[in-house]
């Protein structure tokens, strides 16, 4: 059994057929492979799964795809606008905010996110925020430091 | 997953025939956090899945200085983290929803589906229970409101019926001379679940001597979030003395039945509940005094 499915995906228009039990991770990964989506912890906890759904942050990997129906979804491919990387995207590599890359998704678009929603945010914010994405390498420190350097930079440009 | 039928309601009605129709086959899809983890690892397969995240309807925050806060089911925790209403009448609803899991079950996850999902180790649950909050359920077969301290039957067992959806939280106003806090006190992570969850509700009476009322909603200690209704009437129409406050704490922690698991032992869980309460009680009394 199948089910028609209309998302945009990076300001692209798809349509689907997709069986009801599909998450979003699953399309975005197996049928679009976007693989900036990882199946890490399988229940929403870790974060390597994270996409903004109408700029919304969400677990891709316990969201059925027919919930996004209609909807406009971001992954990492899609953040950086005509070869032009992020501020945050920028931050992480000059920061060295990613050792192995497998959380780094999750991890920027969250920052993103927080730093849209926060431009100015203390160390304490920065942690409570981002105490959705776990990393296995870098103990965090150069995560946060990053985005502090992000926030900074973006606050420059504006 | 196994297959399903999905189906998308376009109205509480229909919503509401649907679950008549389909009976235990059926289960509402909200935020989705914790029911398709549950699909997932095929601890259920429902034959449907009624979506009933677009009702807008369900999604509100309205508060009446007579009857207190209404929450529409479908509210998120980040609503409620983020409310200037909930913030203003109820700081310690807003700041334990700023604790809840993480941001993305936070955007996604709806107060309705969390107490409907009645797992023990949850932070809502208890401090609601210790605000005596009720919800509306609502059927094929009519309406009805459930005070919380009977809504909550077993581990992940309600009194929702097979053909029920839960609409609206309803929490009362707060009375004057009180104070109010919750402690998540988790073992693991920042954003894990609560290995201990108490709410302490304190009022005073008018001359800030004699303790009116204690409420004390605790979470993750019990098969269901609970009162310690036995510690809770050692501090009514007493004058709230330190020594008392750690007979009322012990009382608490006795009162308890926790489990030993990963969160922490039996014994572990116990002697932080006793800690918890005599510090939030203290805390709520330094506060009220304070404001004299």
């Amino acid at each position: 059994m199948t089910y028609p499915l209309e998302l945009t995906v990076n300001g692209v228009r798809r349509q689907l057929l997709v069986r009801p039990g599909r998450t979003l991770l699953e399309l975005l990964r197996d049928d679009l492979k976007l693989f900036g989506v990882r199946e890490t912890c399988s229940m929403g906890v870790c974060g390597a799964c994270t996409v903004l759904v109408d700029g919304t942050l969400v677990s891709s990997c316990i969201m059925l795809a027919l919930q996004a129906k209609g909807k406009e979804v971001l992954t990492i491919e899609g953040l950086a606008k005509g070869g032009v990387l992020h501020p945050v995207q920028e931050a992480f590599i000059q920061e060295g905010g990613s050792q192995c890359g497998w959380c780094t998704p999750g991890m920027v678009l969250t920052a993103v996110q927080l730093l849209e929603e926060n431009p100015h945010p203390t160390v304490e914010e920065i942690k409570a925020y981002m105490s959705g994405n776990l990393c296995r390498c870098t103990g965090y420190v150069k995560i946060i430091q990053a985005i502090q350097a992000a926030a900074q930079r973006m606050a420059g440009a504006g | 997953m196994r297959d399903f039928e999905y189906l998308e309601a376009t109205s509480l009605k229909q919503a509401c025939t649907w679950l008549a129709d389909y009976g235990g086959e059926a289960k509402l899809l909200a935020g989705g956090n914790a029911l398709v983890i549950l699909m997932k690892e095929r601890f259920i397969s429902p034959s449907y899945i009624i979506d009933i995240k677009g009702l807008k309807e369900l999604d509100y925050l309205r508060y009446d200085p007579q009857e207190g806060l209404h929450i529409g089911a479908l509210t998120t925790h980040r609503s409620l983290e983020r409310s200037p209403l909930v913030r203003e009448h109820y700081p310690v609803l807003a700041s334990l929803e700023q604790r809840v899991a993480n941001v993305r079950v936070r955007n996604t996850g709806t107060l309705g589906g969390n107490l409907s999902q009645a797992e023990p180790q949850s932070d809502p649950p208890a401090l609601l229970l210790g605000l005596e909050a009720s919800v509306t359920v609502v059927s094929a077969r009519g309406e009805r409101r459930i005070p919380l301290r009977e809504f909550f039957v077993d581990y992940y067992e309600t009194a929702l019926q097979p053909d029920e959806v839960l609409t609206e939280v309803q929490v009362p106003p707060l009375p004057p001379n009180t104070a109010s806090l919750y402690y998540k006190f988790t073992t693991r992570s920042e954003e894990a679940k609560p290995c201990v969850g108490v709410a302490v509700i304190l009022t005073l009476e008018d001359g800030r001597s004699i303790c009116q009322d204690l409420r004390l909603g605790l979470g993750a200690v019990a098969p269901t979030p609970m009162r310690a209704t036995q510690a809770e009437a050692m501090l009514r129409g007493q004058p709230p003395e330190p020594e008392l406050i750690q007979q009322v704490a012990q009382r608490a922690s006795q009162e308890v039945q926790p489990t030993s698991d990963l969160y922490g032992s039996a014994w572990y869980k116990r002697e932080i509940v006793k800690v918890l309460v005599r510090r939030g009680i203290t805390q709520c009394l330094q506060e009220l005094q304070g404001r004299l």
